[in-house]
């Protein structure tokens, strides 16, 4: 189901669309002054109802996560957004940053309220400067208007919002990092329990969301919970509102486009996306980031059982709505929502090798099936690409791989290892090919 | 010698220390502060001055530095040029603009050239796949990069006062 919106976008394009007077022009901060007047259970069960997947990848409700949050206690509570956009193929959390940056300071002020926080920190990556510095911009404005510190919108529930940098580490888009890197410490992912609203930031209960979820909060707020979760064709599955889509590589028309959650791949690749470069026929699409498996056009939907996948069962997953459930229901994974589209130009072992050094480079190295998963499955990948691989290694990758994945301390494990499992599976042919002429059979690059 | 702040600087520190509840959480920032202060890299009397001025050991901060790709621990050139490697941007063309850019300054990925104008680095994914190929140059994007616009990015680099 194709059907734009543009509750998020709106001023995306105008002139100054950053500042608070076009923000406010158009709605903005009506529901930030409206959540304060409600109580905080209201806030909380409007959130819930408008079933917020998490936007940051993992797809877990934003509304029951700020349920886990204590009604009070000797701490302090602490809202957290996660602003590190690194995922490979990501580039949407950034837009919101740049172009609508009081979208993401409003919704801070709701989630701090609902989350019991008084204070909450975006934590963006160092290399998005322009973000930080509208950012920082935002936060002045919404100051000076009262709208933050002691008594927000009058009311006496002090919220304080700040800007943190990061460093260079992809890594630390993951909470448990994040949330060390937060401390200054670096950026090494925790175990869990205890989990995050427990012991997250300082030892304190803390909300960790992401930009995109939290931006989307206001807009939640104003039109009620249930609405906003009815505006997805997968609102029946809790897989409420609308959100941005991405679509890259290989595409004429790549960007970012909010549209209600339904929108198929079919629809984002050839309608928004202006279909493939050079009219090439389709290699394959990397839904949401470099974590998820690729995705086949003559793929097809097969789950039986489960009654919701009926109306897609026997179809092409091109055609699949592109929801958390749905995607997880297939075997894949939705992740942030922004494809890369490879066309038949792409030589689909050179993209593992481009994904898996990113994934050796950026490993923390605190557990040695990461660490050493990593490093083995890019030395024989290499080994592949340069035409000196055996069978039996390649036959080791999906062992390897599968050794990685669930044994790791977080979640990068299974990130590094579901991409390469999926190329070597489904692109078995090429790595053999590799591997039977010493890399001769390589007549392709990455580019169109 | 040691490192030292100037006044307005040690004023920043200390608004960067008012928005958390211990010292150790400004870490990360004080380390920017100090490094776009200190010609663009972390010496061993930055640190000593981060571990004084924020109680923490000077192993403990260099444990930080030595973390995160961003702090750079030798001087780099006046300028530092990161070319984007990952996925998005190689199938758009990426691989070739490194190509280029390491013949066009004539130095391989880390190094910097010989006038110390300028480091070639690569980076991994800079979240601008919808705008790739790309580059980073100090605090800059510059996206959707033919080879002449890169050139004259970087002739700028080598060649302005």
């Amino acid at each position: 189901m194709l059907k734009q919106t543009d509750h998020l976008t709106k001023n995306y394009g105008k002139p100054d669309s950053w500042t608070i007077s076009v923000y406010e022009s158009t709605g903005g901060y009506r529901a930030a002054r409206k959540a304060l007047g409600m109580s905080r259970e209201l806030v909380v069960d409007e959130i819930k109802k408008a079933h917020i997947r998490g936007r940051g990848g993992a797809g877990f409700e934003a509304g029951v996560k700020w349920g886990f949050m204590p009604k009070e206690g000797e701490k302090p509570s602490y809202l957290t957004v996660n602003a590190d956009e690194g995922e490979p193929g990501t580039f949407k959390d950034r837009t919101i940053m740049e172009q609508n940056p009081h979208a993401l300071v409003e919704g801070c002020i709701v989630a701090c309220y609902g989350v019991g926080a008084h204070a909450a920190y975006i934590y963006v990556r160092d290399e998005l400067h322009l973000a930080k510095a509208r950012l920082w911009d935002a936060i002045k404005e919404a100051k000076t208007k009262g709208y933050l510190g002691k008594r927000p919108f009058g009311k006496g529930y002090e919220i304080e919002v700040y800007v943190h940098s990061g460093a260079g580490a992809y890594i630390c888009g993951e909470e448990s990092a994040l949330l060390n890197s937060l401390e200054g410490k670096r950026g090494e992912p925790r175990l869990r329990p205890p989990f995050p609203a427990q012991r997250g930031a300082f030892g304190c209960p803390t909300t960790v969301n992401n930009v995109e979820s939290v931006s989307l909060v206001p807009i939640a707020i104003n039109l009620g919970g249930e609405e906003f979760s009815k505006l997805s064709a997968l609102h029946e599955m809790n897989d409420g509102g609308v959100r941005l889509f991405g679509v890259a590589g290989h595409v004429k028309k790549p960007g970012i486009y909010e549209c209600a959650v339904g929108l198929t791949l079919r629809e984002l690749v050839y309608d928004l996306g202006g279909g493939i470069l050079g009219d090439r026929e389709l290699l394959g699409v990397i839904p949401g980031g470099s974590s998820c498996p690729i995705l086949l056009p003559d793929e097809v939907v097969n789950v039986p059982g489960d009654k919701r996948f009926d109306p897609y069962n026997g179809k092409s997953v091109l055609d699949l709505p592109m929801g958390v459930d749905t995607y997880r229901g297939i075997g894949g994974m939705l992740g942030t929502c922004c494809a890369t589209v490879l066309s038949d130009a792409a030589d689909p072992v050179l993209a593992a090798q481009n994904i898996i050094h990113f994934y050796r480079h950026e490993s923390c190295g605190q557990c040695t099936p990461c660490r050493e998963g990593c490093g083995w499955l890019e030395r024989i990948i290499d080994k592949v690409v340069e035409g000196t691989a055996t069978m039996e290694e390649v036959d080791q990758i999906s062992e390897i791989a599968s050794n990685m994945t669930g044994n790791t301390i977080c979640a990068f494990g299974d990130g590094a290892a579901a991409p390469v499992m999926a190329f070597v599976r489904k692109f078995r042919k090429n790595f053999e090919d590799y591997v039977l002429t010493g890399g001769k059979s390589q007549t392709k690059t990455l580019v169109v | 010698m040691a490192f030292a702040l100037s006044e307005e600087r040690e004023r920043e520190v200390d608004e960067i220390l008012a928005r958390y509840p211990n010292k150790m959480a400004a870490c990360i920032p004080v380390l920017h502060l100090c490094q776009d202060n200190n010609e663009g890299w972390v010496s061993p009397e930055v640190i000593d001055y981060v571990a004084r001025r924020l109680e923490l050991s000077t192993a403990n901060v260099k444990g930080v530095v030595t973390f995160y790709s961003l702090f750079n621990e030798s001087p780099p050139g006046r300028h530092q040029v990161w070319v984007c490697r990952t996925l998005g941007c190689a199938l758009r063309g990426g691989g070739d603009l490194l190509a280029h850019a390491q013949r066009k300054l004539g130095v391989r990925v880390g190094e910097t050239t010989k006038d110390g104008r300028v480091t070639l680095r690569t980076a991994e994914c800079l979240a601008s796949c919808g705008s790739g190929p790309m580059i980073q140059v100090d605090k800059t994007y510059h996206e959707n990069l033919t080879t002449q616009e890169f050139d004259r990015i970087l002739d700028r680099l080598l060649y302005e006062g």
